[in-house]
């Protein structure tokens, strides 16, 4: 190992050291990750710290940052050193932890039913009715099993002298889990043996119980349950984990418009039709959940399904108005609770707080700023935490009087310095601040079961105590050791014969939809891509054939701005050929350029995250970074639009090979072929209707742009002449790049979709086509004045491309559906 | 009809008809609605009969209470639909509230102190009630602006309903009421700088102040009489729905209080719903699929009992449902 990593760690005796308890002695319960560590070499270090890093990368593990200017994503950042939690004091902590679940699960449902709480002054009034968390349509409800909160999230912090104490709770739809289990994957694989050794407690079994509560929790009237897990889409801060837990789970992802309400229940819209749903695990903040008795300007819920709550006829997990105990104006106020409620002690403090709405509370908060971090009383309140002693001059001025105008509005907490532990960075290890959430789940009698593990929570920078994911946070793989391995068996039905899926019944039409476009981007992407390398292979020369290019190129508006695009540059000029086909393919406010495509095409593919392998995904993601960088050269450019191929074919071999052939893949198929018959037609227009002297000049490109120079070459050995190259790329029905394939293609699909999902084929846009291709005569291109033969092609293009976008409407109306959104009532006289 | 007492009191009953018609651009595919148009029962408002009419029959329509105990109906079509009707037609008894002495009320610090948060003070269930309409909502806002205008009434011990008697004479005397000022989305800090707006928001305005002070007070939405000019006919449609508060003071339960009207309410008013404002009692809301863009034609019409044949010339000795 290097030498000193051990005894070079800045330890200090103020703070709590995870890892140490003094310096270069690490605590009893980390001796053997020690001895770990310290038998390794640098070079095996960093091969780690690498591994940990690439593991992150390729599974696009990330965390939305809405004011990232780098885009909306960021990867997820992981410490590879695990954070090591003695077994005994965690025993404790679960404990603690799964009586605060009961806790805050018995708070809710009084908040919301008889109110003991307030009528008996144990509570303020101000905390509840005061804030903008309680929902008011929720009151009255009685969730299946009386069970409020689901899950629960509990961020906890360590003082000096050891004590664990409750920082935060995550009362509404906790999030963290999910990575808590992908920073396993990563760094139990970073350090095996360390891993083996040490006997560390596994997760899954805590994802296997949670799926049985929602099972035995859920309405289901004998049926078998559908849980789905809701998510506000792909801009969520969360949204990898809310993929990444769906596919984990086993549950369909899905967003407001894949559901819908009749008759009190809720049914998930299919390819196939409508499905009951029993359960939603939601990650949709509960204002947004119906936009019928909450927010009415939400896009993102289903309107009426508090009504299906109403009726019991689904399972929310959390309830709707579970959000309301995310204050930390609540934690003076727990202790009675917990005698009241529970008759038992609360066996984990809060960290000490003074709410601000009640005065001798306020006074002492006035009278000890410094000591103090001044809250938010209220979730959803815009307020990041001040630390009092930070707080000078004006600036501390205008806090007091932020305070004395609407006291119940702060909170102030006690100065905490919390526990620190070593990362690993720049070759040695570095104190950090951290902190841990833990996670919780009914078991649907009564009961919390508690992940023996947890998300550990870093400081981002050395010296600083906020730790927060939101600003930039580091995270860690959290271990607890068995000492006594217990083998609980589960008592859970095992799948049979009834359960066996195989055909993704449940693919909701908001996925076909995406993966319709993911084919029809792809696709659109390829084209241009070589149309684009056609032409930067000739811009040297002096070809004849370059006219005729850049008018196909045109024709694609690749070089038209989009209208009204937010990022458009003022009116430029081109100075030359070369930067106007470079801009085609980099410059995202052109229509179709290359560079717009492609961000549609991430956008498609974001949206069906949870569908694709870890590998396909990377194959996309790789496609979407290949134009980060500046192109300022025809040959640099050259090189971009090699590897996109590159990619581009590797996308499709994964997508031919590697995904399932259910219903969404199909449609994925039918949008490529049909872009692909929308694309070809367009190619081929241009020599269709160019003069008789270009024409010739121009079949080579048209060829290559049409990807089948290959097979002209390999059967014809000689220079391309009209008729072969027009049977090729048109009329062929072996040539998957020939229109003739497509329609082969297209009716295929569309004849077994309609089969399967039960809609009536469109025979109306297709038929006509293949006939037209099937009776077309091509002795009219063997004369040497073809053009009555051209003008008949001519409108054989149109038809094609007009049957293309009729297919792709339909395929819209037939399978997909469109939301609007709700309409706000007109005011009083 | 008699009060506590036993002593007979005078009872005024009203024929009230609330319409509401969307003509839709586009055909809608789907609605819900939520509809909140049946009169409350109060101790001194009855509803006698009420009804509704709603074209075309939605296929599903569930009855149920919302938050602040309002009726509710929600409605779901699900067949295709241009144009959506509904008619609510109540018959409502009135009767005159008790003469009461404000002066004896209690000092509004009084009131204010006995609604703040003392740990393990318990809560009666009328103090429990007020405390929900003490703080801010979505179209109410607690702040310093607010109870500083309210001020000049508030001074220091002035029995609550005084206080708050003074606050809406003095808001009727000050605001001017311009239907082209404000909009729904208008926020109450410009209608208090700008002195203008509508019944709504001048009952948000004098709910920021009362609640800016710490006092209870709750959005009232209703029906009030109006009267024809002289010697002019009563106009079918020619009403519409109004807004007031209510003040919460003990001993005197809740109190009403009309700012656009500067007066208490007595037995011209008829009460739909309450709630903390405006958001909480919409008289219908809902979300559609498809319609495009849309304006709802509104037409209330208020009849005193011995009038009724205006809104049912056919038969004058029942509520019948017209549906047009």
């Amino acid at each position: 190992m290097p030498a000193g990593l051990l005894s070079d760690y800045p330890f200090r005796a103020s703070r709590y050291d995870e890892m140490f308890a003094a310096r270069g002695e690490p605590r009893p319960h980390w001796q053997g990750f020690a001895d770990r560590l310290e038998s390794l070499s640098l070079e095996s270090l960093l091969q780690r710290e690498e591994f940990v890093r690439d593991a992150i990368e390729a599974d696009g593990v990330s965390y939305n940052v809405y004011s990232d200017p780098q885009g909306n994503r960021r990867p997820w950042e992981l410490d590879m050193l695990p954070l090591i939690i003695d077994d005994g004091e965690w025993s404790l902590l679960s404990a603690a932890v799964a009586q605060r679940a009961r806790l805050l699960n018995a708070i809710l449902a009084d908040l919301y039913g008889p109110q003991h709480l307030l009528t008996e002054g144990l509570l303020p009034p101000a905390l509840v009715f005061g804030q903008p968390g309680f929902r008011w349509p929720a009151r009255g409800i009685c969730p299946p099993g009386n069970v409020w909160l689901f899950a629960f999230g509990v961020d906890l912090a360590r003082a000096p002298d050891g004590r664990w104490w409750v920082i935060a709770d995550r009362t509404q739809g906790p999030s963290g889990s999910g990575y808590a289990l992908q920073n396993r994957l990563i760094v139990s694989n970073a350090f095996p043996v360390a891993f083996r050794e040490l006997r560390v407690n596994r997760l899954a079994g805590y994802f296997r119980a949670m799926q049985e509560s929602f099972a035995r929790l859920a309405p289901t009237d004998g049926e078998t349950p559908l849980t789905v897990l809701l998510t506000p889409g792909p801009y969520n801060e969360t949204y990898f984990e809310h993929a990444f837990l769906a596919r984990y789970l086993g549950f369909p992802l899905v967003e407001g418009q894949d559901l819908t309400v009749r008759d009190n229940t809720v049914f998930l819209k299919t390819l196939r039709g409508l499905r009951r749903v029993h359960a939603i695990l939601r990650r949709l903040d509960d204002d947004f959940c119906d936009p019928l008795e909450l927010r009415a300007d939400s896009a993102l819920g289903i309107a009426g399904l508090l009504g299906a709550v109403r009726a019991g006829r689904v399972l929310i997990a959390n309830a709707i108005g579970s959000g309301v105990l995310e204050s930390g104006a609540l934690f003076g106020f727990l202790p009675a609770i917990c005698e009241r409620l529970l008759g038992e002690p609360l066996a984990m403090p809060s960290v000490a707080s003074w709410w601000c709405g009640e005065k001798p509370a306020l006074d002492y908060v006035l009278g000890h700023l410094d000591e103090l971090v001044i809250k938010p009383a209220f979730p959803g309140m815009r307020m990041n935490a001040a630390f009092g002693h930070l707080l000078h001059g004006e600036e501390r001025d205008k806090m007091i009087a932020r305070i004395l105008a609407q006291p119940h509005a702060y909170v102030a907490q006690e100065w905490v310095r919390v526990a620190q532990a070593p990362v690993w960075r720049d070759n040695k290890l570095l104190p950090r601040s951290v902190g841990i959430r833990v996670f919780s789940c009914s078991t649907g009698d009564g009961g919390y079961t508690v992940m023996p593990g947890a998300l550990g929570r870093v400081a981002p920078r050395t010296g600083m105590e906020v730790i927060s994911m939101q600003r930039g946070g580091l995270s860690k793989d959290t271990w607890i050791r068995v000492e006594n391995p217990i083998f609980t068996s589960m008592l859970k039905r095992r799948l049979g014969v009834v359960d066996l899926v195989s055909d993704g019944a449940d693919i909701p039409s908001r996925v076909g939809e995406n993966l319709f476009w993911l084919g029809r981007y792809s696709e659109r992407v390829e084209i241009g891509a070589r149309l684009l390398r056609a032409a930067m292979t000739r811009v040297a020369g002096d070809d004849d054939a370059q006219q005729g290019l850049i008018s196909a190129i045109a024709r694609m508006n690749m070089f038209k701005d989009r209208p009204g695009a937010r990022d458009a540059p003022p009116p430029r000029v081109e100075t030359s050929l070369e930067r106007k086909l470079i801009g085609a393919l980099v410059d995202p406010t052109r229509v179709n350029s290359v560079a717009t495509n492609l961000r549609a095409l991430a956008v498609a593919a974001g949206q069906v995250r949870e569908r694709m392998s870890s590998d396909n995904w990377h194959a996309l993601h790789a496609l979407g970074q290949l134009l980060a960088d500046p192109i300022d050269s025809i040959d640099h450019a050259l090189s971009a639009i090699d590897h996109i191929m590159q990619s581009c074919i590797a996308f499709s071999g994964f997508a031919l090979d590697d995904m399932t052939r259910d219903e969404g893949w199909r449609f994925l198929i039918l949008g490529r072929r049909i872009e692909r018959l929308e694309g070809l037609a367009g190619l081929v227009m241009t020599p269709v209707e160019a003069a008789a002297s270009e024409r010739d000049q121009m079949l080579e490109w048209l060829l290559e742009a049409g990807d089948s120079i290959v097979t002209y070459r390999a059967r014809y050995r000689r220079v391309p002449e009209l008729l072969p190259t027009l049977h090729l790329l048109v009329f062929d029905r072996t040539n998957p790049h020939a229109i003739r394939f497509q329609v082969d293609v297209l009716r295929d699909y569309l004849e077994r979709a309609a089969h399967e999902l039960g809609h009536p084929y469109p025979s109306r846009i297709v038929d006509p086509l293949a006939q037209r291709l099937e009776k077309f005569d091509l002795a009219g291109f063997e004369s040497d004045e073809p053009e009555a033969a051209l003008a008949d092609l001519r409108d054989l293009l149109n038809e094609a491309i007009v049957a293309a976008q009729e297919l792709s409407d339909e395929v819209h109306r037939r399978y997909f559906t469109h939301t609007v959104g709700p309409m706000l009532l007109r005011r009083l006289a | 009809m008699s009060d506590e007492s036993g002593m007979e009191v005078e009872a005024v009953r009203y024929l009230i008809r609330h319409d509401t018609r969307y003509q839709y651009d586009q055909p809608v595919g789907e609605s819900r609605q939520l509809v909140r148009l049946t009169p409350r029962e109060l101790p001194r408002q009855r509803c006698l009969a009420h009804q509704l009419f709603i074209d075309p029959e939605p296929q599903r329509g569930e009855d149920f209470r919302d938050g602040f105990g309002n009726a509710v109906r929600s409605l779901h079509f699900e067949r295709e639909h241009e144009m959506l009707f509904v008619r609510a037609e109540s018959l409502v008894e009135v009767v005159a509230p008790q003469a009461f002495e404000i002066d004896h009320s209690p000092a509004w610090e009084e009131v204010r102190d006995g609604l703040s948060y003392r740990a393990g003070r318990p809560l009666d269930a009328a103090r429990l009630e007020a405390t929900e309409f003490l703080f801010e909502s979505r179209h109410v806002r607690v702040k310093n602006d607010f109870a500083d205008y309210a001020r000049a009434d508030f001074r220091t011990d002035t029995p609550l309903l005084v206080a708050v008697d003074g606050l809406m004479r003095r808001i009727r005397l000050e605001f001017t009421y311009d239907p082209e000022a404000t909009e729904i989305s208008t926020p109450v800090t410009e209608v208090l700088a700008t002195r203008r707006g509508v019944c709504q928001d001048f009952a948000h305005l004098m709910l920021s102040c009362l609640r800016s002070l710490g006092l209870a007070a709750r959005y009232v939405s209703g029906y009030i009489l109006t009267h024809p000019p002289a010697g002019r006919p009563r106009l079918i449609g020619a009403d519409a729905t109004h807004a007031w508060v209510s003040v919460f003071c003990p001993g005197y339960g809740w109190v009403d209080y009309d700012p656009t009207n500067a007066q208490m309410p007595t037995t011209e008013h008829v009460t739909l719903a309450w709630g903390r404002d405006f958001s909480d009692v919409s008289p219908l809301r809902g979300v559609i699929l498809g319609g495009g863009e849309h304006e709802p034609e509104i037409a209330v019409t208020m009849v005193p009992e011995a009038e009724r044949a205006l809104l049912h010339p056919e038969n004058p000795s029942d509520i019948v449902f017209t549906p047009s």
